[in-house]
């Protein structure tokens, strides 16, 4: 399992790759469509990269409540679990 | 009273040149742009086909990894030719609602395509990723090049195959002439070098096969051709209402005169033996441009080096150009660069441009045994075009028995 930092830093890294957006700018308050200018299709892109690196399944339905950073974290520490 | 339409901007990104500068000097120069291919797929496929005319320099070297993790080569390509002929032309201030794009391609995004199809298969539905659709559709080249400019008189994508990219700048000259736009990004782009397409026209004879020597083997005109090598990249032409570039004090390379598209109706993929589509298409644009056929000094022909292609154009250049065209230096470019398909004619308009603003014709290479039935005066070696008031032609034909021709002249 991995940490909530170690996820956080993954998903920073996900970020990255996706959006070019430097990783220590990926932080747990954050919105990924209002600070971190994400739209919709890169969302889809850091979902389904997430699933793979962390091993867990995001449903669709779920995508629209993974407002922040932080929630993103929590759902996949969760579904760690 | 007509719009005058001129050429203010030049971009390509192509297997002689990364730039146009660095393009020019080699089609000058004379280089063959084919090597063998090192991918694994050649041997794993077992490709009848070992080479291509890949683009000297990679579009990841010009653009950022992000922006390029959303364009299909093909549109990777049209944007960084798109971008050096924006820079070229010098305009800082234009009107976008009066700034249009025609775009072209003659595959689209095939490498995305396939990709997701591979993807699909191996891992899924939930690992397609959400930007395939706009990646692929053939329209993707001509949408991001109006995104990144802002351009807002539409963008449009011809397609008509291998003449696609002269068929872009047909549209953009009628864009101006009729008043809808005043600026209009033109160009076409293509990367198909990927194991599909050069299986699919392996499989239509289409193709070169000579293996062991990839440089000589497009040759147009030579006895001993056997066929088209595939080559990529993209060319891109900003043209400009001429009042529009003379109020800014544009450097202009030249005026674009007069362009026609005429279709054969003949066979889907073999060109009418005698060339009457493309003769119509000639006589045309030489209409469109009040052009005589003495005006005309130097012609960028197809010629893609098959048995069956080059013959017909050079049987229309006669029909429509008379004895005249004995006096006519042609050039066949496609030999140093291979076949960009949808993008050659947006590459060739380019050299077509910078010959008649500079004043040479560019290199055929590979000429050994010229075809008795071809009797053309080629340039086999950079030549000098004459001063004054000169008209240069750029053919080109694509399957579906397109045929597109533009004319520029000096000015």
């Amino acid at each position: 399992m991995a940490s909530n930092e170690e996820i956080l830093s993954g998903l920073a890294e996900i970020v990255n790759e996706e959006t070019g957006l430097a990783p220590e700018a990926v932080e747990l308050d954050k919105s990924f469509t209002e600070d971190l200018d994400i739209d919709s299709i890169s969302m889809m892109t850091i979902v389904v990269n997430a699933e793979e690196k962390f091993g867990v399944r995001i449903p669709d339905e779920e995508v629209k409540n993974l407002k922040t950073v932080g929630d993103a974290v929590s759902f996949i520490a969760g579904a760690q679990a | 009273m007509t719009r005058k339409v001129v050429i203010t901007g030049l971009g390509a990104t192509t297997p002689i040149g990364g730039d146009v500068p660095t393009m020019w000097k080699n089609a000058l120069k004379g280089v063959s742009g084919a090597r063998t291919l090192e991918d694994d797929w050649v041997a794993k496929y077992e490709l009848p086909v070992h080479f291509a005319a890949r683009c000297s320099t990679p579009a990841l070297d010009v653009l950022s990894r992000v922006e390029a993790k959303r364009m299909d080569p093909s549109t990777q390509f049209g944007v960084v030719a798109s971008r050096e002929a924006w820079a070229d032309s010098g305009i800082t201030e234009v009107d976008q609602d009066r700034l249009a794009v025609a775009f072209a391609t003659g595959i689209g995004g095939v490498w995305t395509l396939l990709d997701a199809w591979d993807t699909l298969k191996e891992k899924g539905p939930r690992r397609v990723l959400p930007m395939t659709v706009p990646m692929l559709m053939p329209n993707g080249v001509a949408a991001a090049v109006s995104l990144d400019l802002g351009a807002r008189a539409g963008a449009h994508t011809p397609v008509s195959a291998c003449a696609s990219g002269t068929e872009a700048l047909h549209l953009g000259l009628d864009l101006i002439r009729s008043g809808k736009a005043d600026v209009v990004m033109c160009g076409g782009a293509e990367a198909a070098i990927h194991p599909m397409p050069l299986a699919a026209f392996a499989s239509m004879q289409a193709l070169s096969r000579r293996n062991d020597d990839p440089q000589g083997a497009s040759r147009p005109y030579d006895l001993g051709r056997d066929g088209f090598v595939m080559g990529e990249g993209a060319g891109a032409l900003v043209l400009e209402a001429e009042e529009h570039a003379l109020a800014r004090g544009a450097r202009i390379y030249g005026e674009l005169a007069g362009t026609s598209v005429t279709a054969d109706a003949y066979h889907i993929t073999a060109p009418d033996p005698e060339g009457l589509g493309a003769t119509r298409a000639l006589k045309a644009a030489m209409f469109d441009g009040r052009i005589q056929a003495e005006d005309v000094v130097h012609v960028n022909a197809h010629a893609t080096s098959t048995p069956v292609g080059d013959k017909p154009e050079y049987t229309a250049l006669r029909a429509a150009l008379g004895n005249h065209i004995d006096n006519v230096a042609v050039s066949a470019t496609k030999s140093q660069m291979g076949h960009l398909l949808g993008a050659s004619g947006a590459v060739e308009a380019v050299l077509t441009v910078l010959a008649v603003y500079e004043r040479k014709a560019p290199v055929t290479i590979n000429l050994e045994n010229q075809d008795p039935d071809i009797p053309l005066d080629v340039v086999t070696s950079a030549r000098d075009l004459p001063a004054g008031n000169i008209v240069a032609l750029s053919n080109s034909f694509g399957f579906g028995g397109h045929n597109a021709v533009i004319a520029v002249r000096s000015v």
